[in-house]
């Protein structure tokens, strides 16, 4: 990354000039360095976020206490759901957006480069504040990352702390997603029309919509939640008239949409990858589009079925129910147009095409297990087990991280300037995917046998898939070295990469050269 | 159950042995863990049959959508796979052309959809029927405590019992100075006791924060919620003892409130309420005599060890930062009446929950232990069980 802006002031556009050093980061308006910044930045998280899970598997490894107190283990749980969703997974899918919109649409740079620095550098405050919190009285919030009320009016002091993170997170995200809707609706070039758009672009789009709706619940959610602590009002205290289950439906009407908030630009990546390794165009792109766009409408009438437990009437399970199973529909189209680009292509396998595979074969079984959790009378047996835990991991790790890792190898050539080492990179692939299910995939059988999530220990009966589970998780936990050794190998060298980087791709991120230039596009290209 | 259990050990049988391989080199030795009666079997693979009609669908609506999953997995990834190796640029494939076909779309998204309607059919009956709680034989309320369940038997036989249901499991088994049983984690002192092949109509609450009542052999998870009454019912088919955990995360001790729940025949039922009556009798304490000391604090301890020690610990000195310790407290050793004031309406906003559902007898007791316990040397050591008796009048 740093490879494409060492040469700042070596060309004649002095009007562009830029500062050096660490004012180039903290002031930074270019789209390309504020996206190294999201990168890193998720980087860091992704590992904090793991310390902690490996922290909770190493307590699992065998039933009994050991390591940690069920307090501390639950602050555990809580905090590596929060730091991965808006700390890691989020940022991350941003820091693409930013690097890749502008280039992909022939753009110079993002619509507002100041709004784009505040959004980034809102994020670091954020983290501090969620990591700070462990060191408050009474440590870090443990009510779970869905910080469900009555719980979440006991905690401590780090409660405060991780609301004001997550509503500063929210106010970044939003000014994110203005950012990204004003680039991409105004600064596309001449004759890219909005069916021309990459897949990328339309997936993000289409997120940051999804963004702009939901954030603003959440933080009423969590408003509530704070003036409840603190300011004497019952919104979910049944003994002042309110509804600790109002909550929830807030919650998920946010934690719903947040989901594919978390999985849309990762199916835009893949579409991208699929089709350059297949050397064949993306299949069916118009229902492609028309598929994410159902996923997003869908995303908002589903929520309660994160809440089939709390005892709604029938007419409320069914319809939720129905309305969640409506969602295999596009979502298989997309998996269905994915196999179809791939039939009688030209398929190698270099590794984001390794992940992108990876990706839909994971996710897939991610995607049926939901359809099996959608089912309600299901979920009573399994909601709130390690079958949702096995579920949900399956989506964001094997689904959204994957597309993550595989966009990473993909453009990490045009980034940078040079070509990642290959062999490390199918190192990592195959490490990650199979410790990934080596975690995973027993989690599934504990879940069904009836394991609680969210439990510091356990009956004997689930022991051995624990410890199994415990393993993978730090096979998966050391394989994410590979990957930043592979970054860091390429950032400072490597074989250098062509403008097209691989054979003949589509997009007119391939038209400029490698590393790609500080503006990405000065004169728009045209598009026929 | 049993019968799948057995299916299962043999599927399990090498992912038992992988593990146990990684058991071996971290602990130097397994022992051998049982089925847990009514509750898991040892790396069980699938849900329980159960011992309801409703777990019993369940488990067969899960094993179709299983197959119904496992064919479209199959279907899906045997033509991936097959063209990832067909079509593959080192075998010379080149690649065609063609990128968009109307009529193949629309194929691939009428036929899930008509998959989807011939799951909910199935689906959408099994919602009905769990959602039936009419005419049931008996209704019993549970009642979510942090970190403890009560039960109270409101309408059939037995009306009028109610009590406590707390785990047993000792604390040096948790903390591995004992070997583990194979029911760790999922026994208690008071079962839940209930007659066989009648409907039991459950009528769930909670009393400070969200828990849920589950019993997998059931096919029974309902939230139990602070402030709402939710229910959802059973009819056991099979006499014997079936267990569950708390399935909403509430706090530190989530994962050590079990739920046990004993089926009985009518007639072993109707001994046990004749028995659990006449104990109730005996036990009704007297809350205007005048106790003594020594008897208070005697039986302070023992409703301290059921009600007050997960948080502020055995040795009174709570855990820091999260629950206050008792030892040496202001509060505690203070006035009377703001112990009890705290004791009855506990303290909003932390993790002291009203304890009002104990007795007077019982909350008298535990304030006279605490005020004496630990060293602690109050100006007035003992509380009466009619202190309370009086702050309890509005």
């Amino acid at each position: 990354m740093s490879a494409v802006l060492d040469h700042p002031g070596a060309h004649d556009d002095h009007a562009h000039d830029h500062p050096h050093g660490w004012r180039r980061w903290l002031f930074a308006t270019n789209h390309k360095d504020i996206g190294t910044l999201y990168l890193w930045f998720s980087f860091v998280m992704l590992i904090t976020g793991g310390l902690m899970a490996l922290t909770i598997r190493l307590e699992l490894f065998q039933p009994g206490l050991q390591y940690v107190q069920p307090e501390f283990f639950n602050q555990m749980t809580t905090m590596h759901g929060l730091i991965m969703v808006f700390g890691a997974i989020m940022p991350a899918f941003v820091g693409f957006a930013n690097w890749q919109i502008p280039m992909m649409i022939g753009a110079a740079d993002m619509a507002f480069a100041r709004m784009n620095n505040f959004s980034f550098w809102l994020m670091p405050p954020a983290a501090l504040l969620l990591v700070g919190s462990f060191f408050a009285p009474g440590g870090a919030t443990a009510a779970g990352w869905t910080l469900y009320a009555p719980l979440s009016t006991q905690m401590g002091i780090g409660m405060d702390m991780a609301i004001f993170a997550v509503h500063i997170l929210g106010a970044s995200s939003i000014m994110g997603s203005i950012n990204i809707i004003t680039t991409i609706l105004n600064m596309r070039a001449p004759g890219m029309t909005l069916m021309k758009m990459p897949l990328f672009v339309w997936t993000w789009l289409i997120t940051a919509y999804l963004l702009i709706a939901v954030m603003p619940v959440l933080a009423g959610a969590i408003t509530m939640l704070l003036t409840d602590r603190h300011f004497g009002t019952s919104f979910f205290n049944a003994a002042g008239g309110g509804d600790p289950v109002m909550y929830q439906h807030i919650f998920w009407f946010f934690g719903h949409p947040e989901v594919y908030i978390m999985i849309l630009p990762a199916f835009g990546i893949v579409s991208e990858i699929i089709p350059t390794f297949s050397r064949k165009r993306l299949f069916g792109y118009s229902s492609m589009v028309y598929a994410t766009a159902s996923i997003a409408i869908l995303s908002f009438i589903v929520w309660a079925h994160h809440m089939f437990t709390t005892g709604m009437p029938v007419t409320g399970q069914l319809f939720f129910m129905y309305a969640t199973m409506l969602i295999a529909v596009p979502t298989g189209v997309k998996i269905f147009n994915w196999v179809a680009t791939m039939w009688r292509g030209s398929i190698s396998f270099e590794t984001p095409m390794l992940f992108a595979i990876g990706f839909i074969f994971v996710f897939t079984l991610g995607g049926l297990t939901g359809i099996i959790l959608s089912v309600a009378p299901l979920d009573i047996q399994l909601h709130d087990t390690y079958y949702v835990v096995a579920h949900f991991h399956y989506v964001l790790v094997a689904g959204s991280l994957f597309a993550l890792f595989a966009g990473t190898y993909y453009w990490l050539p045009k980034w940078t300037g040079h070509m990642y080492d290959e062999r490390l990179g199918q190192w990592h692939f195959w490490m990650s995917m199979i410790f990934f299910n080596v975690t995973f995939f027993p989690m599934h059988f504990l879940g069904l046998a009836g394991m609680p999530r969210r439990y510091a220990d356990y009956p004997m009966q689930f022991a051995d898939f624990n410890m199994l589970a415990s393993i993978g998780a730090l096979g998966f936990g050391l394989s994410q070295l590979i990957f930043l050794t592979a970054i860091l190998k390429c950032i400072r060298g490597g074989k250098p990469a062509t403008p097209e980087v691989w054979e003949n791709p589509q997009g007119l991120e391939w038209t400029l050269p490698s590393p790609a230039p500080y503006h990405s596009f000065e004169t728009p290209p045209t598009v026929k | 159950m049993r019968a799948q259990d057995g299916n299962d050990r043999g599927n399990g049988m090498t992912i038992r042995m992988l593990a146990a391989v990684a058991g071996v080199l971290a602990t130097g030795a397994a022992h051998a863990v049982n089925d847990m009666p009514g509750g898991p079997g040892v790396n069980q693979l699938n849900l329980p049959v159960g011992v309801t009609k409703i777990a019993a669908d369940q488990w067969w609506v899960h094993n179709f959508l299983m197959i119904v999953c496992l064919a479209i997995f199959v279907a899906v990834f045997s033509v991936m796979f097959y063209s990832l190796w067909a079509h593959r640029k080192s075998r010379g494939h080149r690649p065609a052309d063609f990128h968009e076909s109307t009529a193949v779309e629309i194929a691939w998204t009428v036929v899930p959809f008509l998959i989807i309607i011939g799951l909910a059919i199935p689906a959408t009956r099994m919602v009905v029927e769990q959602k039936d709680t009419s005419q049931a034989d008996l209704t019993i309320k549970a009642v979510g405590y942090q970190w403890k369940w009560g039960y109270e038997y409101l309408k059939g036989e037995g009306n009028g019992i109610s009590f406590l249901s707390t785990l047993t499991t000792p604390i040096d088994q948790i903390e591995g100075r004992a070997p583990k049983s194979d029911t760790y984690l999922m026994e208690v002192d008071n079962p839940l006791v209930v007659p066989v092949g009648q409907k039991i109509r459950m009528v769930i609450t909670a009393n400070d924060v969200l828990h849920a009542w589950m019993v997998p052999a059931f096919g029974v998870k309902q939230d139990a919620i602070p402030g709402f009454v939710r229910d959802t019912w059973f009819r056991a088919e099979k006499v014997g003892v079936y267990r569950g955990q708390c399935a909403e995360l509430c706090g530190r001790n989530h994962a050590f409130m079990p739920i046990v729940v004993e089926v009985k025949s009518a007639e072993d039922y109707k001994a046990w309420v004749e028995g659990r009556k006449k104990e109730m009798l005996a036990q009704l304490d007297d809350p205007t005599k005048e106790w003594s000391q020594a008897d208070l604090s005697e039986r302070g301890a023992k409703v301290y060890a059921a009600n007050c020690v997960a948080c502020h610990q055995a040795n009174g000195k709570g855990v820091a930062g999260a629950f206050p310790g008792l030892e040496g407290s202001k509060l505690v050793v203070g006035r009377q009446e703001d112990q009890i004031a705290l004791l009855l309406n506990g303290k909003p906003g932390t993790a002291m929950a009203s304890f009002k559902q104990l007795s007077d007898v019982e909350l008298a007791a535990v304030a006279t232990y605490t005020r004496n316990a630990w060293g602690n040397r109050a100006e007035d050591p003992i509380v009466q069980p009619k202190d309370f008796t009086a702050a309890r009048k509005p």
